[in-house]
């Protein structure tokens, strides 16, 4: 639009699941570069940005869509992405006259987490909390919980908590939606889970599923499999609660993107 | 016995007496720790002042594809940071040539890095390169290693201004390593980097040997990057070769010969014509 070149590095596979994010993308005049190393997700085409950066700096502008990555990236998208919350505080106000008891996001990076998360860290009453892709199962190696699972290691220019070998080799993660697959965090919330401000929990595959689908049906909405998750979380928990309870669930993104992986593991040839 | 800056203390004498330097690198487990164990004395006999071996990492983001494929084979092949370090305790029977480690950050942090520190020095590791440590992040590191006697080698870039350059080069030890281009490691055809510029603005700053990287891939460019600079490293040109060779008879030969070529070239004794051997 502005006349700008734009390269957008894209890991092989999550070009094929994401394809219609791409055709927008291509659209939109961007280049989709894909990239064919490491396990050809979100962690390689990182690698990728950075190397293309440190060669392009003289002329180039490097941005990442999540809160990882080197300082002052983090940093900065999350007071990009804080408008979510700042929305969400003024809505929630006029509408219900109080705070939500709670507010629940994904997790990969984590930035629309943190975009939702950060204008309420200061209201103690308001329970944050973090949906983390547990793929196959936490306790298998088919996931991409590293809140749960990690522990502190240093990837992309920050540290934070990283799914590793004993080696610190970064380990190959899972999830069903691409936007999750992400061994690492956004260091911001590694200190969240630290300090108790923010819980983090897991969901699987399977559930983000389900939570996508009673979407569809009961309110008409097509979630993304990202925002499943947190969605999934709810479905979970919501009934324990109280009626009088409130909770903000964040719909982070659309799922048309997504129909294509849904409609595979449902068995379905479209 | 302490080898504690006998790495800096050869850099050093060599710059004295005119000598340049060549520091070869292998990425450590490529094909396997068995020819690391061997590749490190032979390129050492055939003219390596400093050998640098690079421990494998999965995500190595200041790397090019040659060195990527090296990292991603060592570790399939089980090289780890433990068993590299057992490596250079074998390498030590056999040659006393400096040996500095290239490594990420998280190996050694996972490590944990005062036990990696005094790990390196006590397999007779001279010093470490990090490539992904920033100098403000830096300091655990640098305690460690100064405590155990490891150098810490930066890097400097084209694009490290004059207030960083000072930063950096003072926080150093051993050498400093002047990064030649603005990119990550690799062959390239032309270095197009003012390296005259660059490299006397980074002297200007430190008396610590300068060694160029990145980039150089044979005799000829070895040696018009060594007449502005102590020392020169070569690194994806050799791994190239190894990647070719794997696990043949003729590995260790064929990165000797090219070791040779290049540090003749350096000697100024010819360069490709009369150097092969």
């Amino acid at each position: 639009m502005f006349g700008l070149e734009c390269a957008v590095y894209m890991g092989e596979e999550d070009i094929r699941r994401q394809a219609l994010n791409v055709f927008r993308m291509k659209l939109l005049g961007a280049r989709v570069v894909p990239v064919t190393t490491g396990s050809r997700t979100l962690k390689d085409a990182m690698n990728e940005a950075l190397r293309d950066w440190v060669a392009s700096v003289d002329h180039t502008y490097y941005l990442v869509g999540s809160v990882a990555g080197p300082h002052p990236y983090p940093m900065m998208v999350r007071d990009f992405q804080q408008i979510i919350g700042r929305e969400t505080r003024r809505q929630i106000l006029a509408q219900a006259g109080r705070l939500p008891d709670h507010v629940v996001a994904c997790v990969g990076g984590g930035s629309n987490s943190m975009g939702i998360f950060y204008p309420f860290l200061g209201d103690a009453e308001v329970n944050l909390v973090g949906v983390e892709a547990g793929g196959h199962g936490v306790d298998t190696e088919q996931h991409a919980a590293t809140m749960t699972k990690g522990r502190p290691g240093v990837l992309h220019g920050s540290m934070s908590y990283l799914l590793q070998d004993g080696d610190g080799q970064i380990l190959p993660v899972h999830s069903i939606s691409a936007g999750l697959d992400y061994p690492g965090v956004g260091p911001e919330h590694s200190y969240l889970k630290d300090s108790g401000r923010v819980q983090y929990h897991a969901v699987t595959d399977q559930e983000a599923l389900d939570a996508f689908q009673v979407l569809c049906r009961t309110e008409g909405i097509l979630p993304a499999l990202e925002s499943s998750h947190a969605l999934a979380y709810v479905i979970k928990t919501a009934p324990g609660l109280n009626r009088e309870k409130i909770i903000v669930v964040s719909l982070s993104g659309r799922g048309d993107k997504d129909v294509r992986t849904v409609a595979a593991e449902l068995g379905v040839t479209l | 016995m302490s080898r504690r800056g006998l790495l800096e203390n050869k850099l050093m004498e060599m710059q004295r007496r005119g000598e340049k330097a060549l520091i070869p690198y292998i990425c450590g487990g490529d094909p396997g720790l068995e020819e690391t164990v061997r590749l490190v004395p032979a390129l050492a006999l055939a003219g390596a002042d400093v050998v640098e071996i690079g421990i494998p990492f999965s995500d190595p983001v200041a790397d090019g594809p040659v060195i990527q494929k090296a990292a991603a084979r060592a570790l399939a092949a089980g090289a780890t940071t433990a068993k590299i370090l057992g490596a250079v305790t074998e390498i030590r029977r056999h040659t006393d040539v400096p040996i500095v480690l290239m490594s990420y950050y998280n190996p050694i942090y996972s490590f944990g890095v005062e036990k990696f520190a005094e790990a390196a020095v006590d397999a007779g590791v001279d010093g470490v390169i990090v490539p992904d440590i920033p100098l403000e992040e830096s300091g655990p590191l640098r305690q460690a290693a100064a405590a155990s006697g490891l150098a810490v080698v930066p890097l400097v870039a084209p694009n490290s201004g004059p207030e960083r350059l000072a930063a950096i080069t003072a926080a150093g030890s051993g050498f400093i390593y002047c990064v030649s281009v603005k990119g990550v490691t690799g062959v390239r055809q032309e270095i197009d980097t003012d390296i005259t510029k660059f490299i006397s603005c980074v002297r200007s700053h430190t008396k610590l040997p300068l060694a160029v990287g990145f980039g150089i891939s044979g005799p000829e460019q070895a040696a018009q990057m060594a007449g502005y600079c102590d020392a020169v490293v070569v690194g994806s040109a050799l791994v190239e070769i190894i990647s070719g060779k794997g696990k043949s008879p003729d590995l260790i030969p064929a990165v000797a010969r090219r070791v040779r070529e290049i540090k003749q070239a350096l000697n100024g004794l010819g360069g490709f014509a009369n150097a092969a051997i």
